[in-house]
């Protein structure tokens, strides 16, 4: 439905201005993109725009005023997103490839000013920086492309160099330090949703990698204990441990942790096969479930677009996952396959943890749904990832 | 294309590409299956749960109707009362939680803050009141006393009232027209109960919250007809309880007027004349106990004897129903229930039971016929009657030599009942009973339908009690032990009764049948079983079941719903026998033991039929009995610790029916002064609008009977009578034996 537009938006940011015959030939970028991805992902978002617009339109005291403010800028993250996506297409991943450590020392720069009093807590987590305008960043997003970028330059290097057939331990050590620099810093936030992600993002990508197996049972064996061992050391803030126990039991607490669940689930549940209608869920509009144009965006897809809705937004997320996991396995260089496959761990954890909290089969977290979430950062690394896979795409050999 | 890359890609690599495509396959499978799980399984149940979430409801009460009188004077209504509420969704938007507003209200409505405070809060179970046990969705009424004044300063400075509301409300009024207060029939209402609500969840008439529900009379008897239905909006509120739209609503359909037999004005006379009574008899001496009578309680019943539709119940002590209203305080509970106020709200027209006395006896007499026994006799009325040593006395021991049934009732001759009583009880097998025993002084005392409710539509009757073997052998049994216990053969009298109690206690002795003759012993009845029996002998022997409400008329008018006078039966008399009791009546009231009360009777054109009756309670004074009947009306009064039937209740039940029939004390009868020469068939009209036309009542009947009488050079006390004087300083139906009665029980 939007095709056009978008091939008109990445040839104007393309690289090539050489009119339509160009853009048409066999060869050329708009041809050899992947079409399922884009399309889905706008969709994705356009979708998003609605259910943000449906939670948000009646909350006064989130929007000032104007029901149509987070409408607007749900757009424009959209807009700044597709913007990315080209540049990244432009860069191309391997043109990036230098730029890594650059970026990388950025990002981690980046989170560490968040620890420093020009941070500001939203929801328990210390992992923002405001900026003038109203508007605020969350650098842990963008340090999920920079860690899977880091990684996959390091381990890819020998392997692409043709020296090697796997990457060798030193390499696997020198990755897993590379992110476990960022990971440390997003924990003492602490930003627990996050860690969990960039853990699922390094198994992902070592497992693509080709590393030994010792490494990726190793890291999930040490993953596991690790875990127990913060639980037992009381790392956790109460109310990461509220949220666990209310995971486990909903009913615990219906007016405190467990409300969000609780709450969630209803408005889900009560969706039924059609929903209520785009803006006539009581749930949404009564306000019940909280952080509902981030977090708990599900659940106006739930309630108010009903099972069709809420299957709509997993079959396109599906797609999108679907063809990734395609570009990570037809590309040529190990490099391209590792970044694919690190955003497939990304896209397919953060997915799946959720809506798996709305449903109530995942704890309670503050992550965003990929496209359709309110929120810039989380919009522009999504997007980004989105140009990277187009780019691994574009950039492999046409057939072999 | 192929798979396998250009740089010799290994498969490891690719076994894990597709590894991790199966992983992420399976997560999102594992999400759309749950998706469907909670959406389309169990979509219905979230459904549910998300809309008890967001719809609360508000509930606009239905009028209650109306209670009638005959003619229409309404005896409880409505009334538009001032109600200033506060709304609590309202007040908890304000950022002080509405303390300010609160304060401000207290000052207008010269109460405190902490008052005021104190009556929005929420019940719960540390919260004592006052507090609101309501919805928190429904206004909260402060007060539904405000005067027009703080009600206009409200409406007028709303801005400054935020929340507030004072609006026109209608409560409960028990009018008391012509000051017929008529407590006890009407009954009362309070609010109703968690577990009423709970069980009335899923009937058709469900209660809500705010409900009042009739807890006694006719306000509860009625309480489904008279209640209507609350309307009740539902509205979407988000999760701060702000309403958010109009879910839907159903408008109060206000509740049907019940239209009663009674008649205002005669109630009202009934109600006075009790009193006048009591109070009178508390003048007089008792001889027995050497003290003036106490009269603690006394009730009258006026009945049309062709319907059984009572046209007045009065019962004393009484109340002012109106305590009830608006909630009651809790030192008018205290006292509307304590014992020193003897319980005014018992209705003891149907609630209270004592033994009969004489007005038993016509049960008697037609057990006798029934069992074989000539009407005309003759029998003996000797002074007294002996059983084995024991003596049973005629009062003052009279004799009036051998006299005829019919004779027997017209001076309550004794003797003669406790002789054909004990021959009965010889008949069927004396201390050794036969298998089937005839018992037909029982079984008649049943069919005449004592020992059971006489299922007049008022709640919680008494049934009364007739003392026979099956009874006996019960209450013996329940008992026992605690006599066999206490009983000493030679102790104190209450040792030696309970002795005896504990041996034979379940065995019918002649002593008992002798006493139960003349309604003595253990024998029970409430003053509406009497007036049924009465009435029945005045219709020609149908008993019916007493009834109060005559007919059920809905809000608008358009549907009337008549209630049918019901029979549960039959005097077990022949015409014969009934036209012979009904002779000897008239004779109790000309030349019996009610004579002197009824003297200027205009008799011809009004034949009146009385039986006095004056019964012996161990360890109090006599209780009055006065059992009459015209052939429209029976009259029955009685007074606990009153002295004599005719003494303590013969004036009043006179004035009674001088109020009726316009009679005046030398015997007049002006028809412009009767109230209701015959009784009121029709039923009061209903207007095009729904309303029914309320007829003009005097403002008190009862004074205006008394001034009408004063002035013909009538005796300024109406206890004097004017005519015959009595024939005897005591009623000569009274008996006075109160040893005896503990004596039978004394082993001989």
């Amino acid at each position: 439905m939007t095709g056009g537009v978008n091939s008109f938006q990445v040839s104007g940011y393309g690289p090539e201005r050489t009119g339509w015959t160009r853009l048409l030939a066999r060869d050329s970028v708009a041809r050899r993109l992947d079409w399922p991805i884009l399309l889905s992902a706008t969709a994705l978002s356009l979708l998003g725009t609605l259910l943000v617009y449906s939670a948000t339109r009646n909350r006064t005291e989130l929007n000032q005023g104007d029901p149509y403010y987070f409408l607007i800028r749900h757009l424009l993250n959209t807009g700044i997103g597709l913007a990315l996506m080209a540049g990244t297409i432009w860069l191309g991943h391997r043109g990036l490839r230098t730029a890594v450590p650059i970026l990388y020392g950025v990002s981690v720069l980046l989170i560490l000013l968040v620890l420093t009093p020009l941070g500001s807590t939203i929801n328990g987590a210390h992992s923002w920086i405001k900026l003038p305008g109203g508007f605020s960043l969350q650098p842990s997003e963008f340090v999920k492309v920079t860690i899977i970028l880091g990684m996959a330059m390091l381990l890819a290097a020998r392997v692409d160099a043709g020296d090697r057939q796997y990457p060798d331990h030193r390499t696997v050590v020198q990755a897993l330090g590379l992110a476990a620099v960022p990971m440390v810093i997003v924990m003492l936030m602490p930003d627990l949703g996050s860690v969990m992600v960039m853990v699922i993002i390094v198994l992902g990508v070592l497992l693509a990698s080709g590393a030994s197996n010792r490494w990726v049972f190793g890291l999930l064996g040490a993953g596991g204990i690790g875990a127990i061992t913060v639980w037992q050391l009381g790392v956790l803030d109460d109310y990461q441990i509220a949220r666990f126990a209310a995971f486990a039991n909903p009913e615990l607490d219906p007016a405190g942790v467990g409300y969000n669940t609780n709450q969630a689930r209803i408005a889900i549940g009560s969706g039924g096969l059609t929903g209520s209608g785009l803006f006539h869920g009581s749930q949404t509009t009564g306000q019940f479930v909280p952080e509902q144009q981030t977090d708990f965006v599900f659940t106006v897809a739930g309630e108010e677009l009903g099972f069709l809705g809420g299957g709509l937004i997993i079959l396109l997320l599906g797609i999108v996952l679907w063809r990734a996991c395609r570009i990570a396995r037809e590309t040529t260089d190990l490099y391209g396959t590792v970044v694919a496959a690190g955003i497939v761990a990304w896209f397919a954890f953060q997915t799946f943890e959720n809506i798996g909290m709305t449903l109530g089969i995942m704890p309670v977290t503050g992550l965003p749904l990929p496209f359709v979430s309110y929120g810039g950062s989380s919009m522009f690394a999504v997007w980004i990832a989105v140009g990277l896979l187009q780019s691994i795409r574009v950039q492999r050999p046409m057939s072999a | 294309m192929s798979n396998i890359p250009e740089t010799g890609r290994n498969t490891r690599v690719q076994i894990r590409l597709v590894v991790i495509q199966v992983l992420v396959l399976s997560l999102l499978l594992t999400l759309g299956g749950r998706l469907w799980y909670l959406q389309i399984r169990e979509g219905a149940a979230y459904a549910k749960e998300a809309s008890g979430n967001h719809v609360q409801q508000v509930v606009q009460p239905a009028v209650r109707g109306s209670i009638l009188d005959a003619r229409g004077v309404a005896l409880a209504d409505n009334e538009t009362r001032l109600v200033v509420s506060a709304s609590r969704t309202d007040l908890l938007k304000m950022k002080d939680d509405g303390k300010e507003v609160l304060t401000k209200l207290a000052g207008v409505l010269g109460m405190t803050p902490e008052e005021v405070m104190a009556k929005v809060r929420l019940c719960d179970a540390e919260t004592p009141q006052p507090c609101w046990n309501g919805s928190p969705y429904q206004p909260i009424p402060i007060t539904d006393e405000a005067t027009p004044k703080q009600a206009l300063q409200i409406r007028e400075r709303a801005e400054d009232f935020p929340g507030i509301t004072a609006e026109p409300q209608a409560m409960r009024r028990y009018p008391s027209p012509g000051k017929a207060n008529t407590a006890q029939v009407l009954g009362y209402l309070s609010p109703v109960t968690d577990e009423e609500i709970k069980q009335a969840q899923d009937t058709n008439s469900p209660y809500l919250r705010s409900d009042q529900v009739g807890r006694s009379g006719l306000e509860r008897q009625y309480d489904k007809q008279l209640r209507g239905k609350a309307g009740v909006t539902r509205y979407e509120v988000d999760n701060l309880g702000r309403v958010i739209g109009q879910a839907e609503a159903d408008p109060a359909h206000p509740g049907d007027n019940l239209v009663t037999s009674i008649d205002a004005r005669v109630q009202r006379i009934a109600e006075y004349q009790l009193n006048e009574a009591m109070k009178e008899a508390r003048k007089q001496h008792d001889r027995n106990t050497g003290t003036n009578y106490k009269a603690d309680s006394g009730a009258v019943v006026v009945m049309e004897a062709k319907t059984g539709r009572v046209v007045a119940m009065a019962s004393n002590p009484t109340y002012d129903p109106n305590a009830w209203v608006g909630g009651i305080s809790a030192k008018d509970y205290a006292r509307l229930t304590g014992k020193s106020s003897n319980y005014p709200l018992l209705n003891r027209a149907i609630q209270g039971q004592s033994a009969p006395g004489s007005i038993f006896k016509v049960i008697p007499t037609a057990a006798a016929v029934n069992a074989g026994y000539s009407f005309n006799g003759p029998y003996q009325c000797s002074s007294s009657y002996s059983i084995g040593g024991q003596v049973f006395k005629n009062f003052e021991s009279k004799g009036y030599g051998p006299i005829s049934l019919g004779r027997a009732l017209e001076v309550s001759c004794d003797t003669v009942f406790y002789r054909l009583s004990h021959e009965e009880w010889k008949r069927d097998g004396g201390t050794k009973p036969k298998k089937k025993p005839h018992d037909w002084f029982y079984k008649t005392a049943h069919q005449f339908g004592l020992g059971k409710e006489t299922g007049i539509d008022l709640p919680n009757e008494v049934t009364g009690r007739v003392p026979d073997r099956q009874w006996k052998l019960d209450y013996w049994k329940a008992n026992k032990d605690a006599w066999c216990r206490t009983g000493k053969r030679n102790g104190s009298y209450a040792e030696k009764i309970a002795y005896e109690n504990c041996l034979e206690g379940n065995r019918m002795r002649a002593g008992d049948s002798v006493n139960y003759s003349i309604g003595q012993g253990d024998t029970l009845v409430t003053p509406i079983q009497m007036a049924t029996i009465y009435g029945a002998i005045s219709n020609g022997g149908t008993l019916y079941d007493p009834s109060v409400g005559k007919a059920v008329i809905s809000a608008d008018g358009k549907t009337i719903t008549p209630i049918k006078p019901q029979s549960h039966g039959k005097l077990p008399m022949t015409q014969k026998t009934r036209d012979e009791i009904d002779e000897a009546l008239a004779g109790v009231a000309t030349r019996g033991t009610a004579a002197w009360r009824f003297g200027g009777w205009p008799q011809d054109k009004i034949p009146m039929h009385a039986k006095t009756g004056t019964a012996e309670v161990y360890g109090k004074q006599t209780t009055s009995w006065f059992a009459t009947y015209t052939k429209d009306y029976t009259v029955v009064m009685t007074i606990s610790q009153g002295g004599t039937g005719s003494g303590a209740s013969g004036p009043a039940v006179r004035n009674i029916y001088n109020a009726l029939y316009g009679v005046s004390e030398d015997g007049k009868i002006d028809s412009k002064k009767a109230l209701l020469p015959t009784p009121e068939k029709a039923l009061p009209k209903v207007k095009t609008d729904g309303t029914i036309a309320t007829p003009k009542i005097a403002k008190d009947p009862a004074k205006d009977q008394q001034a009408k009488k004063k002035d013909p050079n009538a005796p300024a006390d109406p206890l004097q009578p004017a005519t015959s004087a009595p024939p005897s300083p005591e009623n000569r139906d009274t008996r006075r034996r109160r040893r005896r009665r503990g004596s039978r029980r004394l082993p001989t």
